[in-house]
């Protein structure tokens, strides 16, 4: 079957200047946005480190008043979180999900284009933040009563953000859920469909069953601030830490929602470059989706200085170490994937690599937290923090920049400069572990997380992990000039440039015709 | 199949439909809405204005947006993978739904059976302070008097539950042909519909406290509000339903639009049963 002569005349229903994008109905185009938003706001957020970094560089005062560095954390890890991260994800997912599945687009595609474009409705309401009285949130993307409570106007806005974002991730989660359900080539059975389909599908599973729940949470906080409820206020028979279950039931999920398509785009990259067959695919699944169950009930692990009662510690304690389970059965299938394969080092394979590696080193600081009495020394340390940015950092970013290397000659049918890229990849992962590996020391020796001074013991640590962050920073403008330079031109890709790769978007043309398998192909 | 104009001829290709305004307008809408909101809850002279901006654009968006989707099922666009897809929809979104009315009925639980007894334990903010529910909390000192559950909240089960039968009698019709049965069920669903708000308007008239009562106030009004918000939504939805019938819309092979909004009746339904059961009667 050749597709790219059916679509050659199609173009002709698809406008173009600024309303193809903004009328888009096209999973391609649409993914593309997705990319586009994420890397803006991935900048932007990363300015913020910068600066909170900048701050963090000596013992004492410099740049910020208190209030504005609280801003700046909150701010960075809201934005990176839902700004960032996510929407990477779902244009990873909105690329290559009908590609993979051959599919001829997303099953819902003007819902499809309302899920982004709410995106830039809720980033304007969430960066207006910082104009207006009061300042920006500063309450910890955690949201917290009652400090939140207490909040100006900024914090008000920001939940309607959140509930944008949330109603915007519910929508997308659903077209992603149908369109792998329904929109299958056929002939390809569930226990067919590629790695990161899999991954997907059970992501968007978590997303439509806990966004809802961080939408009740907010909501109450919403009452509580303007019309006089007492959920989270003691006085009134209510308590703050119930805030606290609400957006943990909600919060590991998600930290599970921006790790399992990453687990997803590395599935689909070592395979490629080890030129074998993924070890382990049933596995796999399965490990997927009893890291999916077990994420509904491990949250309060999150809160084991909040006064639990020994047993929920307990058995919160249990499940969290019970993840361990299924995550190293994923990294042990990855490393046999490797086991004599003939494996070759491009960038993408490099960051797939770094990931399997610096991942685990993230889940292993997580099992150190899943102990209570050790969890308790080192709850809101910088040891948090490390474990959180190994996984999300080196785990979720890592993996999306992998990800695009790998996809970039599909998507612009052009190579990326190749040595570039690895000397992105070095500085990337040098800098990553010069700016968190000492936040692991910090923490262990009591530094708090969230302040904007610190004890002199601990300055040194903190000039490393400022001068590793601005070396991390910087590399990443020279990531955005590779990108740039492959969307502008470059060696033709051929189809598949990947000589190891087997999933149905390779049999495309690079970049694929408008609509890809109009008529779907055949898997066998 | 090499040629243009055979895929032009292919007939059970998926239906992906042209570039659309709606979804921006719809995001312009959003944010409209949520900055007017903003606003009023901060006093500031501009904001119902603006809300009011918001909501009519989110109403032409709607309209324009369903009247589109209305028009490509009646001629014939969406095969039977369309109509597959439009069911999945459905029910992942009213999981999400079920979803957001489990976080608020685990707040109810949890502010009941857990945060209460834990406050009563800690005799020392509050000395003297019992776990008795209802309850307004430790520092507010009123006195709740609950709503009585076998009064208009029994009769507003009997309501909901005569809706549900006469929703489904009205499908029996439109699957058997019955044009008359599928008008006349469908409107006596929206006049239950109509009845079972205003009867919850009226109780809500005539409580003895307000959601600013503590716990038991906030967790009532909250759970019992958005309930009887969705029942506003579904009673718009079935009204739109019947004007589609009454155009002629429908037919007993090809109705989607009714059993999607049917669904959602009957999602409705089961909340207000739970709410019944945990709000009102224990
Ligand atoms: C083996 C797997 C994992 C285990 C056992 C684990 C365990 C934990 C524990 C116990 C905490 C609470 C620490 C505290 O606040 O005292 C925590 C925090 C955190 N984890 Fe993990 N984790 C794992 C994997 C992940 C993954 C894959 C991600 C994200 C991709 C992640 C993201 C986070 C974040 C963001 C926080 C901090 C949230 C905050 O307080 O701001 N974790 N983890
Ligand atoms: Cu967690």
């Amino acid at each position: 079957m050749n597709s790219d002569a059916i679509a050659l005349d199609d173009h002709s229903h698809a406008p173009s200047g600024v309303m193809r994008w903004l009328t888009s109905t096209n999973h391609k185009d649409i993914g593309t946005l997705y990319l586009c938003f994420s890397l803006l706001m991935f900048f932007f957020a990363g300015a913020l480190a910068m600066l909170i970094r900048a701050e963090l560089f000596q013992p004492g005062l410099q740049l910020f008043q208190p209030a504005v560095f609280n801003q700046l954390t909150t701010m960075h890890g809201l934005i990176m979180i839902f700004g960032a991260i996510m929407p990477s994800l779902v244009g990873f997912a909105n690329w290559q999900v009908p590609l993979m599945i051959g599919a001829s687009d997303m099953a819902f595609p003007r819902l499809n284009n309302w899920s982004f474009w709410l995106l830039p409705a809720a980033g304007i309401l969430l960066i207006s933040t910082f104009f207006v009285p009061g300042g920006a949130l500063a309450g910890g993307w955690t949201m917290y009563p009652p400090l939140f409570i207490q909040g100006g106007i900024a914090y008000d806005i920001a939940i309607l953000a959140v509930h944008i974002l949330g109603v915007s991730s519910i929508m997308g989660a659903i077209n992603i859920i149908v369109t792998i359900l329904n929109m299958r080539a056929p002939g390809m059975t569930l226990m067919k469909m590629p790695m990161f389909v899999w991954t997907w599908l059970i992501t968007a599973f978590l997303l439509v069953a806990v966004m809802p729940v961080l939408a009740c949470a907010i909501t109450m906080l919403l009452a509580d601030r303007n019309f006089g409820t007492h959920f989270f206020d003691a006085a009134g028979g209510g308590d703050p830490v119930m805030f606290q279950h609400l957006f943990w039931f909600f919060g590991h999920p998600e930290v599970y929602i921006m790790i399992l398509p990453a687990f997803g785009i590395v599935s689909t990259i070592i395979p490629t470059f080890a030129r074998k067959p993924l070890f382990g695919y049933v596995s796999m699944v399965y490990a997927v989706a009893s890291i999916a169950f077990l994420s509904f009930i491990v949250w309060a692990h999150h809160m084991f200085t909040t006064g639990m009662p020994l047993g929920g510690q307990l058995f919160f304690m249990y499940t969290t170490m019970l993840i361990a389970i299924p995550t190293g059965i994923k990294v042990f299938n990855w490393v046999a994937t490797l086991w004599r394969g003939s494996i070759s080092f491009e960038t993408p394979m490099l960051f797939a690599l770094a990931f399997v590696f610096l991942f685990t080193i993230g889940g292993f600081s997580g099992l150190v937290l899943s102990l209570v009495p050790v969890d308790i020394q080192l709850q809101d340390t910088y040891y948090v923090v490390a474990h959180f940015h190994y996984v999300l950092f080196s785990g979720s970013a890592m993996a999306i920049m992998g990800g695009v290397y790998y996809w970039l000659p599909k998507w612009t049918g052009h190579l990326y400069d190749e040595r570039l890229g690895k000397i992105h990849f070095w500085l990337t992962a040098v800098a990553f572990n010069i700016t968190f590996f000492p936040m692991h020391f910090l923490g262990l020796a009591g530094m708090p997380r969230r302040i904007p001074d610190y004890a002199l013991q601990f300055a040194d640590f903190n000039r490393i992990a400022s001068l590793g962050a601005f070396l991390l920073g910087a590399s990443q403008l020279l990531w955005l000039y590779i990108v740039i330079k492959c969307v502008r031109g470059g060696a033709p890709a051929g189809n598949q440039p990947w000589d190891g790769a087997d999933t149905l978007e390779w049999t495309q043309t690079s970049p694929p015709p408008y609509h890809s398998f109009v008529i779907p192909p055949l898997v066998k | 199949m090499q040629a243009p104009a055979e895929y032009a001829a292919h007939a059970d290709v998926y239906y992906v439909p042209p570039p659309s305004i709606w979804p921006i307008v719809g995001s312009v809408a959003l944010l409209t809405l949520a900055a007017g909101f903003v606003m009023v809850l901060h006093q500031m002279a501009a904001g119902p204005l603006l809300m009011a901006l918001g909501a009519a654009i989110l109403l032409v968006m709607l309209c324009g947006w369903f009247g589109a989707v209305i028009r490509e099922s009646l001629s014939g666009k969406y095969d039977a993978q369309v109509d597959a897809s439009f069911r999945w929809g459905m029910v992942w979104f009213i999981f999400s739904e079920v979803m957001f009315f489990a976080g608020f009925f685990g707040a109810l639980f949890y502010a009941r059976n857990v945060a209460l007894s834990m406050l009563a334990d800690a005799q020392l903010l509050w000395p003297g302070f019992t776990a008795a529910w209802p309850t307004a909390g430790p520092g507010m000192k009123t006195a709740i008097t609950p709503v009585e559950a076998w009064g208009i909240p029994a009769f507003n089960t009997l309501v909901l539950l005569s809706s549900g039968a006469t929703l489904t009698w009205a499908h029996r019709g439109l699957q058997r042909g019955r044009p008359l049965q599928l008008k006349l069920g469908l409107a006596l669903t929206i006049a239950l519909g109509v009845l079972f708000i205003g009867l919850q308007i009226h109780e809500y008239g005539a409580a003895a406290f307000t959601i600013r009562d503590g716990i038991y106030g906030a967790t009532f009004y909250l759970l019992t509000g958005f309930h009887g918000f969705h029942v506003l939504l579904g009673t718009v939805m079935l009204s739109v339903v019947l004007m589609r019938s009454l155009a002629g819309h429908f037919t007993p092979a090809r109705h989607f639009a009714f059993v999607a909004v049917a669904w959602y009746w009957h999602f409705v339904d089961v909340i207000w049963l739970l709410l019944f059961i945990f709000v009102y009667c224990l």
